[in-house]
């Protein structure tokens, strides 16, 4: 019988920090127990509330975010509008898919730290001048990492440790940015990184549906809102439809994230607007044009942020700005009605 | 047959692809070509994006690669940890990057240029999944224009890892072995890494196209193959499904 006992033996290693970047949350998992013990309700109640309320019960100035879906996909808009609205500051930021996201939070001047995998870009369409300009004049302070990393480091704290050891990064500038670890694997001695276990003060996911408990559920890919989901210290969870908890017993595979894991339950049809909400609506794309090109003269932008989030007094409201329902038909259209 | 360097760059991308392979792609060109290859040449190609579409029969291309497009009538829609563990794990043959800089090793820069890392001159998105895809797939492979600015000799940033300073330096760094650059396809040639120095080697020039013209829109010293030859052009069956079927409004092949 084959066996690799030859690997259990005594080892020196040595932990070297792999970059310069700082730590902006922490790692620690034994503080995170204690927390979760103290602070997660495992009773299971009614946390319906409006998104004024999550936002101004739930945020804190400097607390640290991390947001659900992927950049234009499945965000939670309606409370990163309400976090500019009500001018929350000095924020830290997961930037891990990030792009119209990160605009919202960067046009309204509320991030002054991050994690970045991915922002200032939307991907094809184009940079955003806002948020490269946030980045490029030094207000936010930066340390590098990349979306399978920030997954992973989401991924540690969810498995309730405070690392995990990966195999990219390495060998680049994006490495020496981080704030990594070099390591050894205990067993082969392989180099790995160590990345920390990332636990946000606050994770704001959209979903398709959820009871008013805080049972929810997702069509689709789930991007990283699986881990993101158990890593956060508090979470805000929006849905398009409150449903009943028995619809939920119906399909409990289907079940992303558990009761005991949410704070806060908003119902927000549309949520996800300007983005894209798999199986229910498409990404407005004329509007993020609008947006990017908004960003071009400092004095278009105020009056479009006025217009679209500052002067309106909720979601629904900036949902009447873009064209209302009719607008919302044609979006709908587009995601469900036709073979493409 | 008239076809523009877009065109071009993708039908000669798409023969790279084997059947029975997987490849992970972004939006635009590599997504294009992995459809055209599934089309022509590999139809059991599976196609998957980072953000947890796995297998999807793409029916028009995605804006975003997480966008509902990315997992249209797919195999699975899973997340971004299960795709980027299945990298990790040695399943993916094949991923396509793009970046502002490349040296010729095929280090990428997608991070920034000028200044200083927390005041740069200009700052881009940043790695998003490339510097993982590239560390982890066992191929690379980048389709882009080529231009001085572009191919230079010393590029601001690493942000994802080709074969870093020569041979070996992927796995001294502590990557998996037998993994990094496979082929830059530009708008000029088809370039591979010289097996023994991991530097860029010219394999096929495209036709119309001069070694001059190559030379003066490089940064750095070329290696050219021994059995240099000219590029296959885009075959009428090639512009026909990619100009048809895969793209017909013409937002991909449309981009100058």
């Amino acid at each position: 019988m084959q066996h690799y006992c030859h690997l259990l033996k005594e080892r020196s290693v040595t932990y070297k920090p792999a970059g310069t970047g700082k730590i902006f949350t922490d790692p620690d998992a034994d503080k995170a127990r204690v927390f979760f013990r103290d602070q997660k309700p495992r009773k299971m109640v009614n946390k319906v509330t409006t998104v004024a309320k999550a936002v101004s019960e739930l945020v804190n100035d400097g607390d640290y975010l991390g947001v659900g879906g992927f950049g234009t996909n499945r965000i939670p808009t309606a409370i990163l509008h309400e976090i500019v609205r009500q001018r929350k500051k000095n924020l830290g930021f997961a930037g891990h898919t990030a792009t119209h996201d990160f605009q919202i939070l960067a046009a309204g001047g509320c991030i002054n730290r991050c994690d970045v995998a991915y922002i200032v870009g939307l991907e094809a369409r184009g940079l955003s001048k806002v948020a490269r300009k946030a980045v490029e004049s030094g207000s936010i302070e930066l340390t590098e990492w990349t979306n399978a990393a920030l997954a992973w480091r989401y991924k540690a704290a969810a498995m309730g440790l405070s690392f995990l050891p990966v195999r990219s990064m390495m060998g680049t500038d994006t490495e020496k940015y981080s704030a990594a670890m070099e390591m050894e694997c205990p067993f082969t001695g392989t180099k790995y990184l160590a990345v920390p276990a990332l636990y946000p003060d606050v994770g704001i996911i959209h979903v398709h549906r959820c009871d008013v408990y805080g049972n929810s559920q997702i069509d689709g890919i789930v991007v990283a809102d699986y881990d993101l989901a158990r890593a956060a210290k508090r979470l805000i969870i929006t849905t398009e439809r409150l449903v009943p908890n028995e619809l939920i017993r119906r399909e409990p595979a289907k079940t992303i994230i558990p009761f005991y894991l949410v704070d806060a339950v908003v119902e927000v049809p549309f949520g996800s607007y300007p983005g894209n909400m798999p199986y229910e609506y498409f990404s407005d794309e004329n509007h993020l044009q609008e947006w990017l090109k908004a960003e071009n003269d400092p004095e278009t932008l105020s009056a479009f942020l006025e217009r679209h989030i500052y002067g309106v007094k909720d979601f629904n409201e900036y949902l009447n700005t873009i064209g209302g329902m009719a607008r919302l038909q044609e979006l709908r259209k587009l995601e469900t009605l036709v073979e493409r | 047959m008239e076809y523009n360097d877009m065109e071009l760059m993708i039908c000669i991308a798409s023969r790279y692809l084997e059947d029975d392979s997987i490849v992970m792609v972004g939006t635009g060109a590599p997504c294009a070509a992995a459809v055209l290859a599934q089309k022509l040449y590999s139809p059991r190609l599976t196609i998957m994006f980072e953000a947890g579409g796995i297998g999807p029969l793409l029916s028009s291309m995605p804006i975003s690669v997480g966008d509902s497009q990315s997992f249209y009538r797919a195999i699975a829609a899973s997340s971004m940890s299960e795709v980027m563990e299945t990298c990790q794990r040695g399943l993916v043959d094949y991923v396509f990057l793009g970046g502002a800089q490349i040296d010729q090793y095929g280090n990428i820069n997608s991070t920034m240029i000028g200044g200083s890392y927390q005041t740069p001159k200009v700052r881009f998105p940043g790695s998003g999944g490339a510097n993982d895809l590239g560390s982890l797939c066992w191929k690379t492979m980048m389709i882009t224009p080529q231009d001085k600015r572009r191919f230079t000799e010393k590029i601001d940033f690493i942000t994802t890892p080709g074969y870093i300073n020569g041979p070996g330096a992927r796995e001294k760094a502590g990557l998996p072995p037998g993994c990094g650059p496979y082929k830059v396809i530009t708008n000029l040639c088809v370039i591979g890494f010289d097996e023994q120095s991991k530097r860029m080697k010219v394999e096929s020039i495209h036709p119309g196209r001069t070694k001059e013209e190559i030379i003066e829109n490089t940064g750095f010293e070329l290696l050219w193959a021994d059995d240099l030859v000219i590029s296959e052009p885009p075959s009428k069956d090639e512009l026909a499904v990619l100009r048809n079927e895969i793209d017909p409004y013409r937002y991909i092949i449309g981009r100058q």
